[in-house]
């Protein structure tokens, strides 16, 4: 984990390159690293995740989507890893603008990715939805997770 | 944070006004559980208008406070489900199978008396 940890995502890292004419990520609000440690800060990482979607200019139904799916990775962070961290920053392609959300963990990590994005698979007496919702909630999906070294959950959600 | 309970009749009606932790969830469904008992209440509403999502977990409780209130002889209602919240909810493939819904306040407590009218002798169900 700790070779993840120096990656693009650590607000005190160096900032990326802006590729883009015109605008520049300059433009884009800050990002925002909110730790995650207990449930009072699921709450908190949803609320900071929206402010920073609306700041971006999404609309409300994305708004709750993109909160709905930082709560419940925030919560698989409390309920398995028991600490982690929430990163949400605006992000650029191709002109377009979105939201990343990464959400990462030195918990026990995740033996068989494949059955946890399964519809429910559920190892926490959840509903099992977990991973495959947030997946459907958002626009693009990454996981990384090694057993014993943590998960990196990473989602993007582009304006349209 | 507390979610307040109002009893009328014999209804009991939370009103959701702010974003809730997870135990603040399961202390509304206890709260209410328990008041089922206490003011023998024949039906319960809670309103989620201002819930800022429906996650899971807070999908799972909901589901679980009308199904523990349908054992101790209450109906549960749930009112207030936003268009945005809508969505989340059916992508997340969380549809309150089970549980009955309405629109608002006003039709949520219709919804409740014609579930609740056998109980009652004289037709209206409602307490005075």
């Amino acid at each position: 984990m700790r070779r993840e940890r120096r990656g693009a995502v650590q607000p005190d890292g160096p900032p990326p390159a802006p590729r883009l004419k015109g605008r520049t990520s300059a433009d884009l609000p800050a990002e925002n690293s909110i730790p995650v440690r207990s449930e009072a800060d699921i709450v908190f990482a949803r609320q900071k995740g929206r402010e920073l979607a609306a700041a971006l200019g999404f609309r409300s139904t994305d708004l709750t989507l993109i909160a709905t799916a930082i709560s419940e990775l925030a919560r698989n962070i409390v309920l398995y890893a028991r600490r982690g961290r929430i990163v949400v920053k605006g992000i650029e392609r191709n002109g377009g603008r979105g939201i990343m959300v990464v959400a990462r963990d030195d918990g026990p990590g995740i033996p068989n990715v494949a059955q946890a994005l399964q519809s429910g698979f559920s190892t926490s007496g959840g509903l099992g939805l977990g991973l495959p919702g947030v997946r459907r909630l958002t626009d693009e999906f990454d996981i990384v997770s090694a057993v014993g070294r943590g998960t990196i959950v990473t989602v993007k959600k582009w304006l349209r | 944070m507390g979610v307040p309970i109002l009893k009328q009749g014999y209804y009991l009606i939370a009103t959701i006004q702010t974003a809730l932790t997870d135990t603040d969830l399961q202390g509304l469904r206890d709260g209410l559980i328990a008041q089922i008992g206490r003011y023998r209440a024949r039906g319960v509403i809670i309103d989620i208008t201002a819930l800022d999502v429906m996650d899971s977990f807070a999908v799972r409780t909901v589901q679980d406070i009308a199904q523990m209130g349908r054992l101790r002889g209450a109906e549960t209602v749930i009112v207030g489900v936003q268009p945005e919240v809508a969505l989340s909810m059916v992508e997340l493939g969380l549809t309150l199978a089970g549980v009955n819904t309405a629109l608002d306040l006003e039709e949520g407590l219709i919804l409740l008396d014609e579930r609740t009218k056998r109980a009652s002798k004289g037709g209206e169900a409602r307490a005075p």
